[in-house]
């Protein structure tokens, strides 16, 4: 009976890490639907640019009040990890404090245990302060067309929650001081500033009530923490992790540069009868390609041309979708949006994991995945979003995490333009000006010298 | 006065080759109002005395307006087709005003084969200015007056070029009012994207709209833009809201032109 807390608390932290393998495994997976994309360059760039923007929060201070708020919670769930281990320790070993044991309940520990509970009250206050921005507030870029039940639920549950396991710890430090004092069996930790606030609520408390609710706050925090581990997995707080790599695969090339497509580069030479410089693939790709002549079409083996669903787009896209906080920054700087168009770059990353995660799970469990006849365009996304955006880049500049939802935009523009022929009427216009009078207006090349006419007089 | 407008064909015949050549963009060959920046940036290009040639009527539309809809096999198309020309001449260096052409021809057009230097006429002028090859007599035109300049997406964000036409409004000794949405924080004109051609998807506003107003807001006399696109979009906004004879949309080649006498 004696060891029966720990063999409980070994198999709940068991359980909890194999839900949350699984859960990694589904999502890795997931991303790793999307096609190839090469990120494996520059690596000091990428790593700088990953501190910088990720550790460093760089991004965030572009509105100082949220990003203090958020710097809070932030350094509060790094360092209360630490917290964490000694609680994973004692609960293996039965032991108590396991820290205190070995560096002495006071002196440094106590100095530890004081910054674990600063740090735990700003997480109090940051978190209240964002639910009223959130609730009391109102402040727009928090919510929007696609901020429906759900996406508000998640922000709720994730404040409260955050408040909740601040207070399980104080709760507990509160009533171990006080039991420090009548049971000498208890390490003393020195005086804990913060908590020692809460110790008038639990003074009158009898000493084996004081056990129980020191062992609960413990329990509590513990199951709270794993549970809100795995509960993240399936919520926007997935950045917490995810903004590390997310940054370090971050685009690094101006952002006006559109991705190439090699595949249209080799038909468009070969129709151009321009040798490719690129041999063998090249080679290939003439085999394949004939009897197709110059319509234009692409050869069936060739992959869509554009992005309809998530595996036409890359995986770095799809871990921008995994790694959206929901924020609004994006939508709240777009031009489409802020003027009223439904194109919202917020929505567009909310869409595509939403995708993401409903091929998943029908993966799971042995279902159609992506052959389920939906897309995400279409399905999701609508033509009226895509043909909105400027290509601006505001959204791009805008992320703290340095997601790209112009990316997914221009794919699924190729995708209209050249799988469909979809794109709107005007634009078809202006394509074949392009190839007619090699303008975008129609006007006669010969003129084109026009201008100067004025100026040789 | 007379200028010249020489064409890298009759440069080539005559075995030369400029310093420069000056891509003029479609903007900068049809569009009415625009071909005027284009005569500003070749009068300040003659006073100054620079080296340059245009490619004339076998100048094509870069693709970027293609790439942006969604066309690439049409970008594609354009993009060989206009390296070919440009390699075919030995370009080394190429001047735009357009910031969708600077942007194609500087970042994409390498992976196709085409390698130039690349410089926005903003970059340029204030290179120019510098050097003192372009003097800015203070006391001109614009001393002293309100100008706000509007951030081109296609410079700023996605090309980082934020201060260069800045300091040539500050050398017109005017005085420089921003907009709140500014630099990296830019308002979009509303015409990027292709958004040029076509009409806009249903909202409560317009793009260019919104962005007269903030600019008109400023309480400048003046709009500075640095792309042909803005100024359209620009031009249009102010007019929407009736202000055409109060407030002025200028590119930076015509401040400086206008403050030069070139006029
Ligand atoms: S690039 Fe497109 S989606 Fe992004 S802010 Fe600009 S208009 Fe909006
Ligand atoms: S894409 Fe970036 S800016 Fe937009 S909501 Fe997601 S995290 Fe925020």
């Amino acid at each position: 009976m004696e060891y029966l807390p720990q063999i409980l608390f070994i198999l709940i932290v068991g359980a909890a890490a194999f839900i949350m393998a699984k859960r990694i495994s589904r999502i890795r997976k997931n991303i790793l639907l999307g096609r190839d994309t090469d990120r494996s360059d520059r690596k000091g760039e990428r790593f700088r640019n990953m501190m910088l923007v990720a550790f460093g929060q760089k991004k965030m201070f572009k509105r100082p009040i949220p990003a203090i708020l958020h710097l809070f919670v932030y350094i509060g769930f790094i360092v209360i990890n630490l917290e964490v281990l000694e609680f994973i320790i004692d609960g293996i070993f039965g032991t108590h404090r396991y820290f205190a044991s070995i560096v002495g309940g006071e002196g440094a520990y106590t100095w530890l245990m004081n910054i674990f509970e600063f740090l735990a009250v700003g997480v109090i206050v940051s978190c209240t302060i964002f639910l009223i921005r959130r609730k009391v507030l109102r402040v727009d870029r928090l919510h929007g067309q696609e901020m429906t039940a759900w996406p508000k639920m998640d922000a709720t549950i994730i404040l409260v929650t955050e408040i909740i396991l601040m207070f399980a710890i104080l709760t507990m430090n509160a009533a171990d001081s006080l039991l420090q004092t009548r049971n000498p069996e208890y390490i003393t930790t020195g005086t804990l500033f913060f908590s020692s606030f809460l110790k008038p609520l639990f003074e009158d408390m009898s000493t084996s009530a004081l056990i129980a609710l020191e062992r609960a706050a413990w329990w509590f925090h513990i199951i709270g923490i794993l549970a809100f581990a795995i509960y993240i997995t399936y919520s926007k707080h997935l950045h917490i992790f995810l903004a590390f790599p997310n940054t370090y695969f971050a685009n690094l090339n101006r952002r006006g540069k559109m991705q190439n497509m090699p595949e249209v580069t080799r038909e468009v030479k070969m129709m151009l009868g321009i040798p490719d410089e690129t041999g063998a693939s090249a080679a290939a790709t003439v085999n394949e390609s004939e009897g197709h002549g110059g319509s234009g079409a692409a050869p069936q083996e060739v992959a869509t041309l554009g992005a309809k669903d998530i595996n036409d787009l890359n995986w770095k896209n799809l871990l921008d979708a995994y790694t959206c906080t929901e924020c609004g920054r994006c939508t709240s700087r777009c031009p489409a949006n802020q003027t009223g168009k439904k194109l919202s770059p917020r929505k567009i990353m909310m869409d595509t994991r939403d995708r993401a995660e409903e091929v998943g799970q029908s993966l799971d469990k042995g279902g159609p995945g992506l052959e389920d006849g939906k897309t995400l365009f279409r399905n999701y996304i609508t033509e009226e979003e895509i043909n909105a955006c400027t290509t601006c880049n505001a959204c791009v500049e805008a992320c703290p995490v340095q997601i790209d939802p112009l990316s997914i935009i221009l794919q699924i523009r190729r995708y209209m333009a050249m799988e469909e022929s979809s794109s709107p009427q005007e634009w078809q216009m202006m394509f074949q000006n392009i190839e007619t009078s090699f303008a975008p207006w129609k006007f006669p090349p010969s003129d084109r010298f026009n201008w100067a006419d004025s100026l040789k007089k | 006065m007379e200028y010249k407008v020489p064409t890298m064909a009759e440069m080539a015949a005559e075995g030369k080759e400029p310093e420069i050549l000056f891509w003029v963009g479609c903007a900068g060959s049809f569009d009415d109002r625009y071909k005027n920046v284009t005569r500003a940036f070749v009068k300040i290009l003659n006073k100054v005395g620079i080296s340059f040639a245009v490619l004339g009527p076998e100048e094509a539309c870069t693709g970027d307006p293609a790439r942006r809809a969604g066309n690439e096999f049409l970008f594609q198309m354009q993009a060989t087709a206009n390296i070919q020309v440009l390699n075919g001449y030995n370009i080394k260096k190429v001047v735009t005003a357009c910031p969708h052409c600077f942007n194609t021809i500087k970042n994409e057009y390498p992976e196709l084969g085409g390698n130039y230097e690349v410089i926005h006429h903003s970059t340029y002028l204030q290179q120019l200015i510098n050097d003192g090859k372009v003097s800015m007599k203070g006391g001109g035109e614009f001393k002293g007056k309100k100008i706000t300049y509007h951030d081109s997406c296609y410079l700023g964000r996605a090309n980082q070029i934020y201060e260069a036409p800045r300091e040539v409004l500050e050398a017109l000794d005017a005085e420089l009012v921003e907009m709140k949405r500014c630099k990296t924080k830019g308002f979009c004109c509303g015409a990027g994207g292709s958004q040029m051609w076509k009409e806009p998807e249903p909202g409560f506003k317009d793009v260019n709209v919104d962005r007269a107003e903030e600019a008109i807001d400023t309480g400048a006399t003046t709009i500075a833009t640095a792309c042909p696109f803005c100024m359209t979009m620009l031009s249009d906004g102010v007019k929407s809201k009736n202000k055409e004879n109060d407030v002025k949309v200028l590119d930076l080649a015509e401040l400086i032109a206008k403050n030069e006498g070139l006029d």
